[in-house]
This record gives C-alpha cells, structure tokens and sequence, in this order.
C-alpha cells in the first residue's frame, strides 16, 4: 500500500512544476462569457454607459469644481435662462446650476454605492446565517427583517435622520438601513436554493465547520442574484436619497443635492422651470440607467432564468 | 475477527416530522472486513442513504455505536472527529450536485488537501501535482484540470467525486448510488474504476444500491433494507443462490433474465408499503408479503442465523424449517 502523499509527489519529476498544467490549459472564464452576454443587450449597455458618464462627471467635479464654486452668491445673475455661458442656467441666488447640479453628482453616487454596499454585507451575513442554520437563528432574523421591511423605506429613513440629526453620513446610514431586509430575504433564498446539494455534504465530509461552508461554498453560489439585487437597489436608494433631501431630511440645505435642488426649484415652477429640470433630469437618467443595468445583468449572469 | 474495520450496532436514526418519528434507521447491525465490500440494497426511502451517512457521522444517529477501527466514532469529540474523515469518505448519486458548480476541477479535487493541510509545506505546483496525479488515477484528462462541473459529462463529474473523495486517503469509503444516475454504458466504466482502486489501495467500500445486479459483481457480503431494518444479510454468492426472505424474492425475481422456454415468473409485489412514521409491532414487510399469517402481525421478526452467515429476518423462515418453500413459493436458483 503506497498511500503516503509524499513519497508520490518525489515520484513526478521537479521539472514538471515549471509548467502548471492551470496555467496550460485556459480556464472558461464566466465573467467573460456573461459580458459577452450582456453586451448585446443594448438597454443594458445604455444604462452602463450613463452610469460610467455620470461618474466621469463625478471625477471631473472633484478636479475642477470646489464648494465655494458651487455656494458664491451673485445677485446679479438671479434666474438666468440656459445659455453658453450657463448651460443649465442660474439658481434664485445666481449660482450656477450646471455646476451646483455636477458637483451634487457625488452625493448621489455615494448614496448609491455606500448605502448598498452597507446593506449588502448586513443583509448578506444574516440572510446566509438564516438560510444555512435555519431553527431560531432563522426565527429571529426574519422576524426583525419583516418588521423592518414592513416600514416604508422613507418613513424608516425619515425617523432614523430625526434621531441622528440630518447630515449626509446620517442620510446614508438610514437608507443602507433601508437596503438590509432585501439583501436578507434575497440571500436566504438563494441558500436555501444550494444547501441541500451533495456538495454542501462533501464539504462537511472533509472536515469543513458549518460556518465555513455556508461562506466558502453556499454563497459565492448566489452571487449572481445578489449582483443583480444590488443594482436594482442602487436606483431605489438614490431615488430615496433625492426624496430625503427633497423634504430636507437629507443632505443640508445650501448643499446641491439633486432631491435639494429640486426643492429649492419648486418655489419658482413658474418662473425658472429649468431649476427643477435638469436636477430631474439626472435622476431620472440615473436611477433608469440602474434598473436598465439591473434587468441586463439578470439575463446576462443566469441565462436559465430568461428561457 | 481482528481485519474488521467497521462494526455498527444497534444503530437507528430517527427524524422528526409533523405526523410523529420517521424510523428511516432502526437498529441495524452489520460489520465489514478490511479491504472488503458490503453491498446495502433496499427500494427507495428504505433509510440506505441514512444508515451511510450516520456510519460517517454526517448526521448524528439517534441511537447505537459504529466501531471504526475499533473506536467508537458516535463518542469522538469535534477535533476527532476531522482526524476521523480522513479515513472515511463518501462518493454520491447525483453526479451534478455534489460538485460545486463554482469551483474548478483543481479546486475541487485540491480542497481537501488544502483545507486539511495534508500535504504540509507543499508548494503549488507540489499540490497540482498531486491533483494531476489523482486525475489520472481515476481517468480523467489532464487538460480538463481548469475545466468547471457544467462542462463535464455525468461519468467524467462521478470520476472527479471518486478523485475528491480519494485526495484524503481514505481507507473506507460509503459509496451512495454511485451509479445509478449514469448511462448503462458508463455504469460500467466507473464500477470497474472502483473496483480496480479497491484493488490498487485496499480500499474498503460500503455500497449502496437500489440495484441487486450492480451489487452481486461487487460485494462480498450483502444486506437487504426494508423500512429501516436489515431483512436479510449473507455472503453475496449465498443471497443470490438461495434468497431466503420473501421481500429478497421478490427483489432478485425482477432482475432475472427470462430463459427461453421457462416458465420464470416475476414476484409482483402488491399492497400497501407500511409507513415508516412510528410503525406498529409487527412484520414491517407482513402487509406486502404472500405469506404472511398470524405471527407477522403480533410481533416484529428479529434477524436469525438460519444458516452458516445467513441471517434472515422473517417469523416463516427459521434454522433447519421454511415454511415459505411448502406453501409452493417460486424458486429463485
Ligand atoms: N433530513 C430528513 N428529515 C426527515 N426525514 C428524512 C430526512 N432524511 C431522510 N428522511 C426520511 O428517511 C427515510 C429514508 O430516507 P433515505 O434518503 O435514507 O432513503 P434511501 O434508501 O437512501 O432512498 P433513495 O433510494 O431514494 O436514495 C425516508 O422516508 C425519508 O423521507
Ligand atoms: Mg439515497
């Protein structure tokens, strides 16, 4: 019986690990084949293209636009019309709204990443302790999940903003808050999809501990789902955002948050509808490019669901 | 007595459902020589998968001991117990789920030494080797090493379970349906690779199958399932020659080939099949059996040595008498 590892691997000649047979043959790359996928999707590729646009504009606004840029007064260009020289116009202080509307571009995109990021591993970590252990682990975490999801996402954000004080860390904690429920239900299911595969129990069969497995070899399987969920969230969460600070729980008030532009344009509908316009405008393009992006990546990432 | 590698007794699983306890185990005992081949058979939901697991202690059985190498692994502590799966392993029926679908061959196969540093101090290119080496034990190619599961044919996914579960160098492996879900064609293939590895490393199988005719080229010694119970154990030459329990009957009559001009008929089983949800005192087999009479439904026959290794468990059937051969039962030989 010659089962000892070590005497095998002497037996193969040292020579041989110059060439890794991984390295030799080319892995099919999944990334690649759902991009090749998702590149025929022309609305997919609007949405991906808007996005990247409007992150270009981000990158341009913290090189070339500062706060002072978008907060100087001057009353002598009140409720200017666009034009060359101001292409979105002026705002009831004279400031520029193509800028104010460029530089407010940050607090939308941060809002979209962080606040879905934050509930994507909150969400993720208990929607796979849930699904993976079950029992009153799971009793538990879907219970506050419910009542958490059972609260309008606004309203919840609306409360939590009035506890912390509005300031746009605070802005973003209420709504990644928000996103948490979603994340959960969202992983729970799809553990539940894979935990009963024979794989989860060769896993266990070499020693693995359940928490590890549930990680290691259950999640990455939901990954695709969870892509596609956090996409589509990214266009409700900055929706929510722009109506936090519409309402002026968000973003403070001189700030040129998009939902703050707006409100400050409603008082002059008549006069200067361009104030409310092109704000509108940006989210409008912004939250559709995500769902567009969200939709794609769904066909893209999993084609067995589209059939 | 001193090759055994693994004795069970009295072992019972039970699980809890709505309507009261699943007897899906109930106090089997059996017990397998080293480097030999147990084969379970038994129709579906039977508890054959149950009992393979609770021998591995992948579930925790309700009840019994299983002697591994004579420690009693139902006993071991949590660290033990990872020093224990090195020893014992498990290849399963469904080809396309137990190998996940998001790792590579390399990854799959490696796993296990990686995780449970088998192969202290190795290099990479050390443990691709090894993996390279596994590959070409149990057949497969070494340019589908990057390969992922849903690329690979059914033969070529059960040839990497076997690759996995023999990267821990086990000495005994409970093979779970191996083959049932694959073409006949391959079937073939893949129980000649187990049995020139059992050869090769002196494995020890326990072999489970719903299929008699893919256990009698296997197994030395065989036991047969009935809801839970073993109904009849014997050296597998013996079973198929002189199949003593009704319920064996039936099952060796609907794989025999029909000789021309024989009158061979099949045993049809006909009635209700008891359930395995708290069943009542009494022959478990009794309601599907031609032979039943008062004494099946008073009390549940015990497994009895009716001959030399040959224990059958059945209240007609008993050491030097069988009552089933007067009533005019079919002869099986
Ligand atoms: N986790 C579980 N919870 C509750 N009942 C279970 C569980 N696992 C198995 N059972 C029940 O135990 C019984 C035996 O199941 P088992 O899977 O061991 O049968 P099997 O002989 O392997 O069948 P098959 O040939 O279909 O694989 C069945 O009645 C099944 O419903
Ligand atoms: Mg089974």
């Amino acid at each position: 019986m010659s089962r000892g590892q070590t005497e095998t691997i002497v037996s193969r000649k040292e020579g041989h690990s110059a060439t890794l047979a991984s390295r030799k043959y080319k892995k099919k790359s999944a990334f690649l084949e759902s991009w090749n996928r998702l590149r025929t999707n022309p609305g997919a590729m609007f949405g991906l293209i808007v996005i990247i646009l409007m992150v270009l504009l981000m990158v341009y606004s913290f090189m070339f636009i500062t706060e002072e840029d978008v907060m100087a007064i001057n009353s002598a260009n009140r409720f200017k019309p666009p034009s060359a020289a101001h292409p979105f116009g002026t705002d009831s202080m004279g400031r520029d709204l193509f800028m104010r509307t460029v530089y407010g571009t940050r607090y939308s995109l941060a809002v979209g990443f962080f606040s879905v990021a934050f509930g994507l591993v909150v969400g993720v970590f208990f929607g796979t302790l849930a699904g993976y252990f079950g029992g009153w682990v799971e009793e538990i975490i879907m219970r506050v999940s419910d009542v958490m999801a059972s609260i309008p996402g606004m309203l919840l954000g609306m409360v939590i903003v009035a506890v912390l004080g509005p300031s746009f860390l605070n802005l973003l904690i209420a709504i990644g808050v928000s996103n948490i429920s979603g994340f959960i239900r969202m992983s729970r299911a799809s553990i539940l999809s894979v935990k009963g595969s024979e794989f989860v129990e060769a896993a266990r069969a070499i020693g693995m501990s359940e928490f590890r497995i549930a990680f290691s070899q259950v999640l990455p399987n939901s990954v695709s789902p969870l892509i596609v969920t956090a996409t589509a969230r990214i266009a409700t969460s900055v929706l929510a955002a722009a109506g936090l600070s519409f309402i002026g729980f968000g973003v403070p008030v001189p700030l040129p948050e998009w939902g703050a532009l707006i409100s400050d344009g409603r008082n002059y509908l008549g006069r200067a509808p361009h104030l409310t316009l092109f704000p509108g405008i940006f989210i409008m393009l912004t939250t559709f490019a995500c769902s567009l992006l969200g939709d794609g990546l769904r066909d893209a990432l999993d084609p067995k669901l589209k059939q | 007595m001193g090759n055994t590698i693994l004795e069970v007794k009295n072992l019972k699983k039970y699980f809890k459902s709505p309507r009261g306890m699943v007897h899906a185990v109930d106090g089997v005992q059996f017990s397998i020589e080293r480097g030999q081949t147990l084969g379970v058979v038994g129709e579906s939901g039977c508890g054959k998968s149950t009992l393979g697991r609770c021998v591995l202690r992948l579930i925790e059985p309700t009840e019994g001991e299983v002697f591994f190498e004579g420690r009693d692994i139902c006993k071991l502590k949590k660290r033990e117990i990872k020093e224990l799966r090195k020893e014992m392993q498990i290849i399963f029926q469904d080809p396309f789920s137990s190998l996940n679908p998001r790792k590579t061959v390399l990854e799959i196969i490696s796993e296990p030494i990686v995780f449970n540093k088998l192969m202290p101090g190795a290099s990479r290119a050390q443990i691709e080797n090894r993996v390279l080496e596994l590959m070409d034990t149990v057949g497969i190619a070494e340019r589908l090493i990057n390969a992922y599961p849903h690329e690979l044919d059914g033969g070529r996914r059960q040839r990497i379970g076997i690759a996995r579960a023999l990267a821990m160098n086990p000495k005994f492996i409970v093979c779970d349906e191996p083959v049932s879900a694959l073409d006949v064609s391959i079937q073939a293939q893949i129980l000649n690779l187990l049995k020139k590895l059992q050869k090769e490393m002196g494995l020890t199988y326990m072999f489970i199958t719903h299929d008699l005719s893919v256990v009698h080229y296997f197994s030395n010694d065989i036991i047969v399932m009935y809801l839970g119970q073993v109904v009849e154990k014997a050296p597998s030459d013996v079973l198929f020659k002189n199949p003593l329990h009704p319920y064996t009957r039936a099952l060796l009559s609907s794989i025999l080939v029909p000789k021309v001009g024989g009158n061979q008929d099949t045993i049809q089983l006909r009635g209700e099949v008891t359930s395995p949800i708290d069943p009542p005192d009494e022959c478990r087999f009794a309601k599907r059996c031609d032979y039943r009479c008062e004494t099946c439904e008073g009390s549940n026959p015990p497994l009895v040595e009716v001959e030399e290794n040959h224990f059958v468990a059945c209240h007609c059937v008993k050491p030097g008498e069988n009552l089933l051969k007067k009533s005019g039962a079919v002869s099986a030989s």
